[in-house]
């Protein structure tokens, strides 16, 4: 139950970040609709490692070893996620850098004063 | 309108899938196969009582060591398509402003206060990445928090460029000679099985695990903190 909805955002908010890859016109605002593409993603992928009334996989006084292969979620996701959230900033990073350089060469944020690439 | 037909079609066909996807999912009763072979082998063969941290600094190190170069191709590649920048400074509007910009005092007082803070909660969260969530990753970017905040309060402040670089490579080369210390004295590039285990869920514990941890978060906030200078105008 609460996986479907983590679920349901994290496919929102992926949804929410095509539209706007779309529909924007300001550089940064695509940029920024990337970024919501990447979060709903990583949202997802945690999502899909829920196990139900599962708790973190991490060995404490609430959950000893012996007990954690039932009551843990699965942690395979989660580690997955880390990585991408990595990339996800690299990519950010050079989507911003070039956004930089696009500024400069026409003083505008705006895609539609580059029409060079335009069919 | 017929761009606008088709962006609102696009839109709709990946909601019919994500639909499907959503309509289609069942939540886990219990672990799969292997999730369940790591949470059972990290503790008891690596010692680590975080499972995830386990995962990713012994058993899938080598994907992380992937992932910091990813990184530090990023902090060269932001450099490379910013560097022509420098020369032509002066005649960027934004500059100027930027120049005589002052931070407000509650930014500046604020950044005084945060920072160290901030810097400890850093170092927490690398060094316990073991024991409790957190890790490399995450502590590095925490420690990166600190250096934008910093940046936001004084704009013009300098960093050492070289210092900087200098300890993400020492971090970087560490690394990979811990993991070639894995290669010989354990069974495997980056086993963490070089150093003893000590006791289950103390801080010297889980062998190199620690040690991976720090040079990670070491390498991780250096990188972070280097491409934020770079966008610094």
């Amino acid at each position: 139950m609460i996986s479907t909805v983590v679920l349901a955002t994290g496919l929102t908010l992926i949804l929410i970040g095509i539209w706007g890859t779309l529909t924007q016109r300001n550089i940064l605002r695509i940029v920024i609709a990337f970024s919501l593409i990447g979060t709903g993603t990583h949202i997802f992928i945690v999502a899909i490692g829920y196990v139900t009334s599962g708790t973190a996989p991490i060995i404490d006084r609430g959950l000893s070893t012996s007990e954690a292969p039932m009551r843990a979620v699965d942690p395979i996701p989660s580690a997955l996620v880390v990585t991408a959230i990595v990339i996800g900033l690299a990519v950010t990073a050079m989507m911003l850098a070039f956004a930089i350089r696009l500024y400069e060469a026409r003083k505008t944020l705006s895609i539609d004063a580059f029409t060079e690439s335009k069919g | 309108m017929i761009r606008r037909a088709a962006i609102v079609l696009a839109v709709a066909q990946f909601g019919l899938v994500f639909a499907g996807l959503l309509v289609g999912h069942v939540e886990r009763q219990s672990l799969p196969p292997l999730g369940k072979r790591y949470v059972e082998l990290v503790p008891r063969e690596l010692g680590a009582a975080n499972v995830i941290t386990g995962i990713l600094l012994s058993y899938r190190a080598f994907d992380t060591l992937g992932e910091v170069a990813v990184l530090f191709m990023v902090a060269a590649s932001v450099g490379l398509v910013l560097a022509r920048r420098e020369r032509r400074k002066e005649n960027l509007l934004g500059d100027a402003r930027l120049a005589t910009r002052q931070a407000s005092e509650i930014v500046r007082t604020g950044a005084q206060i945060l920072v160290p803070l901030i810097a400890i909660f850093a170092v927490y969260i690398i060094t316990n990445g073991h024991l409790s969530a957190g890790g490399g990753f995450q502590g590095g970017a925490v420690a990166a928090s600190s250096v934008i905040l910093l940046l936001l309060a004084d704009p013009r402040q300098r960093f050492d460029q070289q210092l900087l670089s200098g300890m993400e490579s020492t971090a970087g080369i560490l690394f990979v000679l811990v993991g070639v210390a894995g290669l010989i004295f354990a069974n495997g590039f980056l086993d963490s099985r070089v150093l003893p285990l000590g006791q289950f869920g103390t801080f010297f514990s889980a062998g190199a695990i620690p040690l991976l941890s720090v040079l990670l978060g070491v390498k991780v906030g250096c990188e972070l903190s280097v491409i934020l200078d770079r966008f610094r105008t």
